[in-house]
């Protein structure tokens, strides 16, 4: 291994730029001329908009034009739209409402913008917002799901009966009901998974510039995806041709999946710009951010699983209702479903599931993939199951989960996915080790002493990431391909530039991307350079999100790598004066076999270019190279969390005092960055687990609408976590990498949650787990003691 | 935020002035109750008076038997001053409880006693010591200043100067952090001196800080936790939120308060 | 509008802004000092930090009228002329102490004034308790931790 190739910890290339303060955010970009947008948004959940009256707000010194809904539908600026279709078990498809970037006629949540200003500076925009009139006629507002599908809800959109989007399915119903009719144990949970606000650090801004004299769109924006906000831009909303829209991501302050979706403000921003025909900004405030970014999970869930007297498990069923609040957001169908119903089968072998899943409209912030997207909530209700099926058949659950670990591949789960390799008595065995779980019992005793209760509680999780290949994708209902683009170019220095389709926001591609071109051409890793986030620059690409960045995005730049290759051997084969087939290429270096006679890449690069050494019609000039990978399959990694935990008997609060993770991602291109997003997934998933919570009252008014009230994990909620790898290779890319984004967020709740009901003794308690929470649920022990 | 006039006086008395001559105007300490609430347009004084300026307002003083602090002495000055931690350190941890360092580095006494936010810590010190609050006109006993949540006997142009905190033999202050916020989901103050037995409570009250009787009178035999060991107070009254439910709150100043006990025992 | 002079990272800078001008809004719009973030709008999450008079504070809750005739330190501020990193900076990069960049700025600026409170031999309780007023979504903490522990060592060289 080098010091900068494949494997090897090297230092991230983009942090110079962030550590001296030069990172270039979206708020950070600046346009001569620039403009502010505010947005004026309904104070009510649910609401008919009588009148809108903008004539004050005009008048109010540097404003530019207050515009409403009625000018963005006689501009005919399309819709925003949900780009996974999605069948209910009817065979009807999904009921997809109307979702205006700027509402028109009726609001569905708190925040849903119906004007926007355009001033000259914030201040201005936000007094003359103020003077916007809007005349609501306030309706009855439904905020949970179940209740909005009761009969006499509240109809938030016409046309869709009981507010319900879909009725879907997976499995083999009657399969899962026979195996639960001759089981010996049935083991049911209900299961709350709460709903998350992403708060990626960098709230969400837009820039949008117009210029009259080319009739071209530029748009700055936070997004994870540029390519996909362009063609959705273009193709449904109807902005500008694709050819004239221009979408730049720069630096990207986090997304968590909350920035790969298109949302109203970047819309209105390109249609305001080239109304006033000036550049429009407009940067969230982190209110806006509570009340505006797509949320996560908000599952309820009945779970049930069957095992025989041996603890073999031999079904699992599952009945889910999915808030997807206020409207669809672009991938939000797919969570609930292909994301989620298709991960039941955890690490085990079980002959039968079955799956159904409700979505529902309620008057509540859109919800779409965070972090996980889908296999959190599946892995949760596997965990959970698991955990729970142990202790009550008296079964030491490290010793159930080995009696169920699927251990032969390929295997064929009943929900779908195909897993292609992984070794889970091996990530269990090197947790439990790590862990200590046998020291554990002692342990306990003495935190005992201290009037502390400990526990212990285990996730063994897999995830599918890469989310591809397309046409396994196509066939569930994605409205895109799932591949991913890559173009290398080589200077006539013998310097490389790599466009990627993949964005990086905190991921470090400009990194890990450049061992794997250092390794595979054997030039220096300075010499590299990673391009991404500007459709003018990559042609085409999917983005970052779903981990699938190095087992997609870096396959794409390994097959535009092998194409340089070869063609770099013919120009080789050129300067040596030798057949091409005699070429071979190690170390950066091309040498004729058998001979000493050698040409370094550098000159190679250079003799592509000059093209002195052979002719036009022999071989082209240059040394650049494009390729779109699609996969044969998507990845599982997969792995082992233990958490151990304290919680304080007087208050009910929790602290966590260890954190294994045994985590296969196969191959690592950098495990420095490798454990930088398993840190981050595991703080996403203990906040979860502990103290994150996204609330609406009964009227629609979200709680939680700031850092006050909305608990994000700090340094000292959190403790040092102990992470340590196996590996399998991924079968079904070049690298054989796996993904590993996510995987911390997936796993963790599970483990918290199962050590929080080992510690206190019973299973009744939701997420999250506050101190209050625990403090109740183990008032309610007592409670029948002391009677 | 909307905007408004700025004055730096150098004096209470220019202060004052320029209180009288802007009746929508607000002081401005440290700032960090006021430019929030501020910032969110929930708040529009049409100008604000800086005090960061007028000289005499800062410090840590032992006089006679009080510690006296200047009303825009700054939380983190306070927290470091040795001359309290030598004789009341259980004063000190409080405003080391406050916010974050950063709120801290700029947030003062005076503003926050004068703010009486139903969750602040120092309301439970001045409370729990029965603290002095001096003003520009007047002495006021901290058992008279807090009238209610964000509402003091403070009247029209009155300007905080100093609060004296006579000094205990013994004090405490037992925090439970609101998870997301960092103000007191629950603060209990204690002290004892003399015969004078305070337990004060801060961010459990619906109606802002509050004395707990039944305990202070429990702790007159013994100023120890076992003498209100089992002991609770009712859970009505208490504030509801999706943080805390009453019946927690209640129950955190019980347990809150024995610790305390115990600290200031120590 | 009023007329504003202070120091930032020891130039002499004035301005003409509205009182209700922040500090933060003063480096980022009208010095173009773009290192600052805004991440909230309750004063929590600390991007914003910068160092007033040598002391970390939250340049989203302070005026910039209220730093008149003060020394404002940024992240921009802190490497020196010549490029050389500061040895905090140098920590967050060696120890990963990033991954967005986002709260960096405020994390570092953060950092420094720990070691100013706390001195160079740091543990790992006193840096999670002291950045309580610093929230990162990407790191878990887990490396921003260790980068402190070294670049308040590395500082006492």
């Amino acid at each position: 291994m080098s010091a900068t190739g494949i494997g090897a910890p090297v230092r991230r290339k983009e942090d110079f730029r962030f550590i001296t303060g030069q990172g270039q955010y979206t708020d950070d970009v600046t346009r001569p001329g620039e403009t502010r947008a505010v947005f004026v948004r309904s104070p009510h959940a649910h609401a008919k908009i009588k009148s809108i009256d903008v004539g004050a707000a005009k008048k109010m010194p540097g404003v530019i034009d207050v515009l409403t809904g009625a000018q963005l539908a006689t501009d005919k600026i399309g819709n925003l739209i949900c780009g996974w279709m999605i069948h209910s078990k009817d065979g009807s498809p999904m009921k997809m409402s109307a979702h205006p970037a700027l509402a028109a006629t009726k609001v569905n949540c708190v925040g849903d913008a119906v004007a926007v200003v355009i001033a000259e500076t914030i201040a201005q925009g936000k007094d003359a917002a103020e003077k916007v009139k809007v005349d609501y006629e306030v309706l009855t507002a439904v905020v949970d799901p179940a209740k909005a599908q009761a009969k006499g809800a509240p109809q938030i959109h016409p046309d869709i009966p009981n507010n319900t989007i879909y009725q879907w399915h997976l499995g083999e119903k009657k399969d899962v009901d026979a195996a639960f009719a001759a089981a010996k144990h049935v083991t049911k949970l209900d299961i709350v998974n709460n709903r998350l606000v992403p708060n990626a650090m960098e709230p969400r801004a837009a820039l949008a510039d117009y210029d009259a004299g080319t009739d071209n769109l530029t748009l700055w924006n936070t997004s994870q995806n540029p390519h996909v906000a362009r063609l959705v831009i273009s193709a449904f909303i109807g902005m500008a041709p694709e050819h004239k829209l221009r979408v730049i991501a720069p630096d990207v302050g986090g997304g968590f999946g909350s920035k790969i979706f298109i949302y109203p403000e970047e819309v209105v921003c390109l249609w305001a710009s080239r109304r006033v025909k000036r550049p429009v900004k407009w940067t969230s405030d982190r209110s806006e951010a509570f009340l505006t970014d797509a949320h996560g999970r908000d599952h309820v869930t009945h779970a049930e699983m069957a095992l025989d007297a041996n603890g073999k498990i031999l079904a699992l069923r599952a009945r889910t209702i999915a808030n997807l609040g206020a409207y669809m957001s672009t991938f939000s169908s797919s969570v609930p479903t292909y994301l989620y119903a298709t991960l039941l089968s955890g690490q085990y072998n079980i002959p039968s599931i079955y799956c159904e899943v409700d979505a529902v409209y309620t008057n509540t912030a859109p919800v779409d993939a965070y972090r996980g997207a889908g296999r959190p909530e599946a892995t949760f209700v596997v965990e959970r199951l698991v955990e729970v099926a142990a202790r009550q058949m008296g079964i030491d659950p490290a010793d159930l989960r080995r009696r169920n670990f699927i251990t032969a591949f390929p295997h064929q789960t009943p929900v779908i996915m195909a897993y292609d390799g992984g070794d889970y008595n091996a990530s269990l065995k090197k947790a439990m080790e790590m862990a200590d779980v046998k020291g554990f019992a002692k342990r306990k005793r003495e935190a005992a002493r201290n009037g502390k209760l400990r526990g212990m509680g285990y996730s063994t999780y897999i995830e599918a990431c890469g989310i591809a290949p397309s046409q396994a994708v196509g066939s569930l209902g994605a409205g895109v391909g799932l591949w991913e683009s890559a173009e290398v170019r080589v200077n006539p220095t013998g310097s490389v530039e790599v466009l990627t389709g993949s964005h990086a926001h905190g991921q470090g591609h400009e990194t890990t991307f450049a061992q794997l071109v250092s390794e595979r051409l054997g030039i220096p890793f300075e010499n590299v350079s990673i391009v991404h986030g500007d459709t003018d620059k990559v042609q085409f690409g999917m983005g970052t999100y779903g981990s699938r960045s190095g087992a997609v995005g870096m396959s794409a730049i390994v097959k535009a790598l092998d194409k340089i290759e070869i063609k770099a051997k013919k120009v080789a084969a050129f300067m040596l004066e030798a057949a091409e087939g005699d070429i071979e290429f190690k170390d950066g270096k091309f040498t004729v076999a058998g001979t000493d006679k050698s040409a370094a890449f550098g000159d190679v690069a250079l003799n592509a270019y000059i093209a002195h050494k052979f002719t036009g019609a022999e071989l082209e000039p240059g040394l650049k190279e494009t390729s779109f990978y699609d996969p044969t399959n998507f990845t599982f990694p997969a792995g082992c969390h233990i958490c151990e935990l304290d919680v304080d008997i007087e208050t009910g609060k929790v602290d966590i005092v260890n954190w294994t993770a045994v985590d296969d991602f196969g191959t690592i291109i950098n495990p420095m960055i490798v454990e930088g997003q398993v840190h981050g997934g595991i703080a996403q998933g203990v906040g979860q687990a502990l103290m994150e919570g996204a609330y609406y009252d009964a009227a629609g008014q979200l709680v939680t609408g700031s850092m006050m009230d909305y608990t994000m994990p700090r340094a000292h909620d959190l403790p040092s976590f102990h992470v340590g790898l196996t590996e399998t290779k991924s079968p079904s890319n070049p690298l054989g990498m796996k993904g590993c984004g996510e995987a911390g967020a997936i796993a963790s709740p599970a483990a918290v949650i199962n050590a929080i009901t080992d510690a206190i003794g019973t299973e009744n308690i939701a997420m999250p787990a506050t101190a209050s929470a625990v403090w109740t649920a183990l008032q309610k022990l007592q409670a029948p003691k002391a009677a | 935020m909307y905007n408004f006039t700025f004055h730096r006086p150098t004096t209470v008395r220019q202060a004052a002035g320029l209180l009288a001559r802007n009746p929508d105007g607000k002081l401005l300490a440290g700032g960090h109750s006021l430019l929030p609430v501020m910032k969110q347009r929930l708040a529009q004084p049409s100008a604000l008076v800086d005090l960061s300026l007028v000289e005499g307002m800062t410090g840590v003083e032992l006089k006679g038997r009080s510690v006296v602090i200047g009303a825009m002495t700054r939380h983190a000055d306070v927290a470091n001053s040795q001359v309290l931690k030598d004789v009341m350190p259980g004063l000190a941890a409080v405003p080391g409880s406050i916010g974050d360092p950063q709120v801290r580095n700029r947030g003062t006494i005076g503003g926050s006693i004068a703010n009486n936010d139903p969750n602040a810590d120092y309301p439970a010190a001045c409370l729990g010591l029965g603290a002095t609050i001096i003003t520009n006109k007047r002495r006021i006993a901290a058992d008279d200043f807090f009238t209610g949540m964000f509402s003091t006997a403070l009247e029209e142009g009155e300007i905080i100067v100093k609060v004296s905190f006579p000094v205990a033999k013994k004090a405490a202050y037992e925090k439970f952090k609101h998870p997301a916020s960092g103000f007191a989901l629950v603060g209990v103050f204690v002290s004892k001196r003399g015969p004078d037995i305070r337990v004060a409570v801060t961010g459990a009250g619906s109606n802002g800080v509050f004395r707990v009787k039944s305990f202070e009178e429990a702790l007159k035999k013994r100023f120890s936790p076992k003498s209100i060991e089992g002991m609770s107070i009712p859970a009505t009254g208490m504030n509801a939120d999706i943080h805390a439910s009453p019946e927690y709150r209640a129950h955190l100043v019980a347990v809150l308060a024995r610790r305390a006990l115990a600290k200031a025992n120590d | 509008m009023a007329a504003v002079s202070m120091t930032v990272n020891g130039k002499a800078v004035t301005g003409d802004v509205e009182p209700r001008t922040l500090l933060v809004q003063f480096l980022r719009e009208n010095l173009r000092l773009t290192g600052t973030h805004v991440g909230c709008d309750t004063s929590q999450c600390g991007a914003c930090i910068v160092h007033i008079d040598g002391i970390a504070a939250k340049a989203c809750t302070t005026l910039a009228l209220q730093c008149e005739g003060a020394k404002i330190t940024t992240i921009e501020g802190l490497a020196e002329p010549g490029g050389k990193l500061h040895p905090m900076q140098e920590a967050f990069r060696e120890h990963h102490g990033l991954q967005c960049g986002y709260c960096t700025p405020g994390m570092i600026m953060s950092a420094l004034d720990i070691v100013r409170r706390n001195g160079n031999n740091l543990d790992e309780h006193t840096i999670r308790d002291q950045l309580d007023g610093n929230i990162c979504r990407c790191t878990g903490y887990h490396n921003i931790v260790k980068a402190i522990e070294a670049g308040a060592k590395a500082m006492a060289k």
